[in-house]
């Protein structure tokens, strides 16, 4: 069986590993593709909430043991972050780590990168782990603005408040009747990820709860 | 609506991201084929319903998809104690005999 | 347009260079704004709002608050915007608001009920609709019908409701419901130690009683005071402020629901984009209750007539309204505080006849004002009934013995137009009943205050029975300070500012719960108790006298305190009456409790956004757009959107499942298939737990190989099924059922944190990554091989039940081959960003191939002339893979004990005769059985005939050129040849013979080529 697993290098051919990048350019469609969001107008002066598709980015889930130090320190040496603590996110160059679960994290990078990053973090870590690339099945929405917080205190239960949310903090939690990884960048935005196929109903319910504070639609 | 702490997020979530998944430390037998039918029946289908104190799972599903203990009264709706799955419970009923639950 | 006559020149809380038109009956009338509904109503003297429940007796407004039980609306200018049940007391003006009367059908002023009561009045004892409507009882739905509509309860719009409704989570440290003096209080404490505050009041206006008492606060007008709370208040970033805001209802953990309404007072229909309710889901981690008390009416003989009214309802009118509701008032009173509104009717000029206090020997400052202001006051003494039809004319004064027992003396009238009354306080306790707490009983304030609690709940002010304004203030301060401290904030230093207080010192009050007559209350006139329900004094006690003894019989029997009423103005008096009757005191009746919601919320704030487009998600693949654009009807699959047929134009739904059926066995179809769940199991024990997980064995499934595999509970019953590909040695890719996926990856964590944590493996959701097609059909083979060159397709190379990795349509992608049509057939996985480019590539080259779209229909046909089972379709959670003739699929032997081997073993599960799947020919090729139909041996046996079990999957095949039909049969398996019939609902018997399910290529050469 080696010629299915010959396109890999993966280093044991335990694991089927897969560079998912297209060799040469293909029409790419993000979950929130068929909303055309870059056909919209500029919205109104007074819009006081901005939201817009973070598309096409490597979205990568790693689980593992963190209480393993040569998995922490695998992490490390290959995304050049430290392994996040409970609820939190952390940046690194092109790259950003949340806290999804006690084992799990999402990583984000450059979708062209994402193979590269997988690749790394199987050089780097060893024994019981997994990377799953589901960068198709998922896609981020980020909402900034004064009133932000209002719209995801309509669509979800959990406590927006800066004293209970502070900046890089990330919560998975009911949004809507679909739920969401929501993770605050700075006072005003919001990063949510969000599965592909309930892409279009979570962005309509955001628009829908953000039409009273006026909606811009920001396009990258 | 029950506000409810995960042990392995840290803090109260809303009822609404957890599935109840019934009485807690119902153990699968060690070896299923020497069960008898009535003691497989009782695996399966004999429930406590106690007025009271109850040890029951949870599953963080809309979060860390974690599953876990939680002792509730089933009266006051009280949350008495979380812990993890595999730990003990502080916190039993009188008549309760924690030893006699098989861990989970 | 009739006259405010009743409007005072001056005074009130309203803008009288503001006038509003608003249409009662379709009748305009003028009212301000700062009025409700009712005081606008009180204004132009329109006595008569409503007919009761049950006598059809003509009422008017009792009170000014959310305790009213006559003035209830329904309101909306057009069908859609009607709104039931809405209380006059509650509804601020608007211009043009419509509202009519919900009871009272056809009219107000002639009414069937009305008439019914007249003459059947004696008939009409509680219980009546229980003793007369039950027979016969098929005539219940009719009866009900002209009941309800006679009765009136409004009606919900028959026309879809324009008006958007929303809902907003909040989190607090402190709650206070209620913005009276003791919520004031306790919200600037809470809120000056530095807690998250949320004040929440039912009305329009902060201040509860201090925007209409006579007291001063430090010197000036109370509400002066309500301004500065308010303003600073407003000026704390962590302070919500929710005037217009009824709190409904509080659940477990301190979580309790605010029905705010946005726009409810700017017009029929809220401004373009804003929602009209928002209902607010609070958690909070204390909560103070500052609900206040009601004022409780006194029964007394005809009680209901219009112009008898609460005393404080009545000041409120006059101070914080301008409306003065007659000329003429006798104020029955069992206390002090209730003088004031003598006072207040004094102040405005118009008489007060006079004060008739049930005390033999009242004294104290308010007795002595009363006389220094020439008011007749008359003691030991109760009006005994009021005299007037549509309005008071008179009321009939008698002399009672001290304890309040029985009539001493002769009745004289006193000729008046308006009976307000007071028999003292009921604290408000709703709200802490809601979670199960019980009230308790105080015989020193004659009421129940809220009792034991498990909620993280303090209470302040009236609804502690705390009555005094100086007292209601401090209380709420201290209060506040210590739900803050609870909550985690410091309160060191934080002082109570002492405020002064103007207040007289009120004596002590008499417990009356209801008025004696010169007759027995049998034979008295109706002395109502209940007014929304039509419960009386004698109803009460001919239901204790019939037996009833706990109060919670009595409320269901006689409907006292029952729906949007909830007990607020009558319950106290009810189970006094009770207690008395049954010579029992009011602590060993008890009470009933209150269940949310404390008043009623409309569905649309309810609902929220969570309606209409966005009801429930739409889950869409990465196809859909083409599905849409090429016609495709969809098919709901759990949340899922998917393609269900694409019919041609002209076709029938018939027409394009044969063309689709066909052409995929003729040629090549595609299936959107990205629906299937899929999980990506990693780790070194991945197989073993397959193995431990699924029935059938998985120890020598090779990398690079697929297998079928199926999924039971413990009991042995199939619950998912689907093809689990071995990736690499550690490295596993399952699929689920569409509606399963889920549960499915929820299950196996179960069993992995829970039993079988030692073993190595993670899971990993998958399904919206890859996007999945699956092309079927004899010419799959050459379609595929124009889109890859990297994957060797050689029938060889790359067999039945393989997969393999490489390049479609330039995408990196996994390529199984496996089948559901029973044809040669490739599963191509892509990541979905690339899910559109691939599908529309098929196309580009499948033309010459007649490449056809077929939707999820086509694939039951395709599947179901194989013979292959769906879960959740042929199957209920009633059959195990035996009855299914799918022992194939059991590994007994291996080692693990896997999960459902044990029950499958039960007794019942290895019977001979359980219902097993067979498949089914028609004796007429045409007839399509419908599913579920029932299978019997005899069709002419009598009813109930003994069923055999039911059809799964039924079809026409136009491959095949018959119906075919799948189902489960007693004993089926050993029965093949033989004739079952299925008896259909229209009398005609569909013959079937049973047969093996696999009804075409048994032995799966198509596949295999």
């Amino acid at each position: 069986m080696s010629e299915v697993l010959e396109p890999t290098k993966n280093k044991d051919a335990l694991i089927a590993v897969m560079d998912q990048c297209p060799a040469e350019a293909v029409p790419t469609e993000s979950p929130l593709y068929h909303r055309k969001l870059g056909t919209r107008g500029a919205g109104t002066g007074a819009a006081t909430v901005s939201a817009g598709e973070l598309n096409l980015l490597g979205h990568l889930v790693i689980r593992g043991n963190a209480e393993e130090a040569a998995f922490c320190s695998g992490i490390e040496a290959a995304l050049g972050v430290q392994l996040p603590e409970t609820l939190k996110s952390v940046e690194g160059d092109d790259v950003s780590m949340s806290w999804i679960a006690p084992d799990e994290w999402l990583v984000l990078c450059p979708l062209a990168k994402a193979f590269a990053v997988e690749e790394t973090l199987r050089e780097n870590l060893n024994g019981h782990y997994s990377v799953v690339n589901v960068s198709g099945g998922q896609t981020v929405v980020r909402l900034s603005g004064s009133n932000a917080v209002n719209v995801l205190k309509k669509s979800s239960p959990y406590d927006f408040h800066d004293s209970h949310f502070p900046v890089g903090k990330v919560v998975t939690t009911a949004f809507a009747k679909t739920q969401a990884v929501i993770c605050r960048k700075s006072a005003d935005t919001w990063d949510l990820v969000i599965r592909r196929s309930f892409a279009d109903y979570a962005w309509r319910w955001l628009e829908d709860a953000a039409s009273e504070y006026g909606l811009q639609v920001t396009v990258e | 609506m029950f506000y409810i702490y995960c042990p392995y997020c840290k803090e109260h979530r809303e009822e609404e991201e957890f599935h109840a998944k019934g009485q807690a430390h119902i153990a699968r037998p060690a070896d299923p084929d020497a069960c008898t039918d009535e003691e497989w029946g009782e695996y399966l289908y004999f429930r406590k319903n106690p007025r009271g104190l109850h040890h029951e799972m949870w599953v963080h599903a809309t979060g860390c998809r974690k599953f876990f203990n939680v002792t509730r009264d089933t009266q006051t709706y009280e949350i008495k104690e979380v812990y993890k799955m595999g730990e003990r419970p502080s916190i039993v009923a009188q008549d309760q005999n924690p030893t006699a639950a098989k861990q989970a | 347009m009739a006259t405010q006559k009743n409007r005072l020149k001056s005074g009130g809380r309203i803008d009288r260079n503001k006038p509003l038109t608003f249409f009662f009956n379709d009748q305009p009338y003028q009212g301000y704004e700062g009025d409700t509904l009712a005081s606008a109503l009180i204004a132009n003297g329109v006595d008569v709002i409503g007919r009761s429940f049950k006598y059809g007796r003509p009422r008017g407004i009792m009170t000014a608050g959310a305790d009213e039980p006559n003035a209830i609306m329904q309101l909306g200018a057009t069908e859609a915007t009607q709104i039931p049940n809405v209380r006059a007391t509650q509804q601020e003006l608007y211009a043009g608001l419509h509202c009519r009367p919900t009871s009272g059908w056809p009219s107000v002023d002639f009414d069937v009920m009305g008439l019914i009561g007249q003459f059947f009045g004696r008939m009409l004892p509680p219980g009546f609709y229980y003793k007369t409507f039950m027979f016969p009882e098929s005539f219940w739905e009719l009866y009900e019908k002209f009941i309800r509509k006679a009765a009136g309860f409004g009606r919900s719009p028959r026309e879809r409701d324009p008006d958007i409704y929303d809902h907003m989570n909040q989190h607090t440290d402190v709650l206070v419901v209620g913005a009276g003096p003791a919520g004031l209080s306790a919200a600037l404490s809470a809120a000056r130690a530095g807690a998250r505050v949320i004040l929440a009041d039912e009305n329009a206006e902060f201040g509860g009683s201090l925007l209409s008492c006579r007291e001063t606060v430090n010197g000036e007008p109370a509400h002066q005071w309500v301004k500065q709370a308010v303003e600073e208040l407003e000026q704390n970033e962590n302070v919500l402020l929710l005037p217009k805001s009824t709190v409904n209802g509080y659940h477990d953990h301190n979580f309790l629901t605010i029905h705010q309404r946005l726009a409810d007072h700017i017009a029929d229909k809220a401004p373009e984009g804003k929602a009209r309710q928002r209902m607010h889901r609070v958690r909070a981690k204390w909560v103070v209750l500052a609900t206040g008390a009601h004022e409780r009416p006194l029964v007394f003989g005809n009680n209901d007539i219009p112009g008898c009214m609460l005393a404080s309802s009545v000041s409120t009118y006059i101070r914080q309204y301008g409306v003065i509701p007659g000329r003429n008032l006798v104020l029955m009173t069992t206390n002090d505080h209730a003088y004031r509104t003598a006072f207040d009717w004094q102040d405005t000029g118009r008489k007060v006849i006079a004060i008739v206090d049930t005390r033999q020997n009242p004294t104290g400052p308010y007795i002595d004002e009363a006389k220094n202001r020439g008011i007749q006051v008359i003691t030991g003494s109760a009006v005994i009934q009021a005299e007037g039809g549509k309005r008071v004319d008179g009321a009939m004064i008698a002399p009672i013995s001290a304890d309040g027992d029985k009539v001493t003396g002769e009745g004289t009238v006193l000729t008046c137009d308006t009976i307000a009354t007071s028999g003292g306080w009921s604290p408000v306790v709703h709200l802490s009943c809601h979670t199960g707490s019980r009230p308790v009983w105080r015989s020193d304030i004659h009421g129940f205050v809220p009792g034991e609690t498990v909620q993280k709940q303090l209470i302040a002010g009236a609804i502690s029975g705390n009555y005094s304004l100086s007292g209601c203030l401090k209380d709420g301060a201290d209060i506040g300070l210590l739900a803050a401290a609870n909550a985690g904030h410091s309160t060191d230093g934080l002082a109570v500012a002492k405020l002064k207080v103007d207040e007289l010192a009120e004596g002590e009050a008499m417990a009356l719960y209801s008025i004696p007559h010169s007759k027995p209350n049998s034979r008295a006139p109706k002395q109502f108790v209940d007014y929304q329900n039509d419960v009386t004094a004698a109803g009460i006690e001919l239901a204790t006298r019939e037996g009833f003894e706990s109060i919670e019989h009595v409320k269901r029997y006689t409907a006292m305190g029952f729906g949007t009423d909830q007990g607020k103005l009558g319950n106290i008096n009810g189970m006094a009456i009770t207690a008395k009757s049954l010579n029992k005191t009011i602590p060993q009746t008890g009470t009933t409790v209150f269940r949310p919601n404390y008043t009623p919320v409309t569905f649309g704030a309810i609902a929220g956004r969570h309606c209409r487009d966005l009801f429930d998600p739409k889950r869409y693949t990465a196809m859909h757009e083409w599905h849409v654009e090429n016609g495709a009807k969809f098919e709901d699959v759990g949340q899922w959107k998917r393609p269900w047929y694409y019919p041609k134009p002209g076709e029938t739904m018939q027409d394009a499942l044969n063309r689709e059926c066909k052409a995929t066995r003729d040629s090549v179809g595609v299936l959107d298939a990205s629906t299937l769940g899929k999980i990506d199991i990693q780790g070194k024990d991945a197989r073993e737990f397959i193995s431990r997980i699924y029935t059938n064995a998985w120890a020598k499934l090779a990398v690079g190989k697929c297998r079928y595999g199926l999924m039971c509970g413990e009991d042995g019953m199939v619950f998912d099924d689907g093809v689990t590909s071995c990736l690499g040695e550690n490295h596993f890719l399952m699929t689920t059922t569409s509606g399963g996926a889920a549960r499915v990856l929820e299950w196996l964590e179960l069993y992995h944190q829970t039993e079988w944590p030692e073993l190595e493996v993670y899971m990993t959701s998958v399904t919206d990554h890859w996007a999945t097609m699956s092309i079927a059909g004899p010419n799959s083979r050459k379609l595929l091989a124009e889109l890859t060159d990297d994957i060797d397709l050689d029938k060889e190379a790359f067999k039945f039940m393989d997969w393999r990795q490489g390049t479609v349509a330039g995408v990196p992608a996994r390529v199984f081959r496996i089948s559901f049509t029973g044809e040669l057939s490739y599963e191509i996985n892509v990541p979905a960003h690339f899910g559109m480019h691939v599908w529309k590539k098929l196309f580009e080259h499948g033309a010459k191939y007649n490449l056809t779209p077929y939707g999820t229909e086509t694939m039951h046909v395709l599947r179901a002339e194989k013979g292959f089972i769906i879960v959740g379709q042929d199957t209920d959670g009633s059959v195990h893979p035996y009855d299914l003739g799918m022992s194939w699929c059991v590994a007994e032997t291996k080692p693990y004990s896997f999960v459902g081997k044990r029950g499958m073993k039960r007794e019942d599960c290895v019977r001979v005769d359980r219902k097993q799947m067979v498949g089914l020919k028609t004796k007429d090729p045409r007839k399509v059985i419908p599913e579920g139909s029932q299978a019997v041996d005899n069709p002419n046996q009598p009813i109930p005939m003994t069923m055999l079990g039911h059809v799964t999957s039924s079809y026409y095949s136009a491959c095949l050129g018959h119906s075919i039909a799948m189902g489960l049969v007693r004993n089926g398996l050993n029965r093949m040849g033989e004739t079952v019939y299925y008896p259909q609902a229209d009398g005609s018997v569909i013959e079937a013979e049973i047969c093996s399910p696999i009804f075409l290529d048994p032995k799966g050469e198509r596949q295999n080529v």
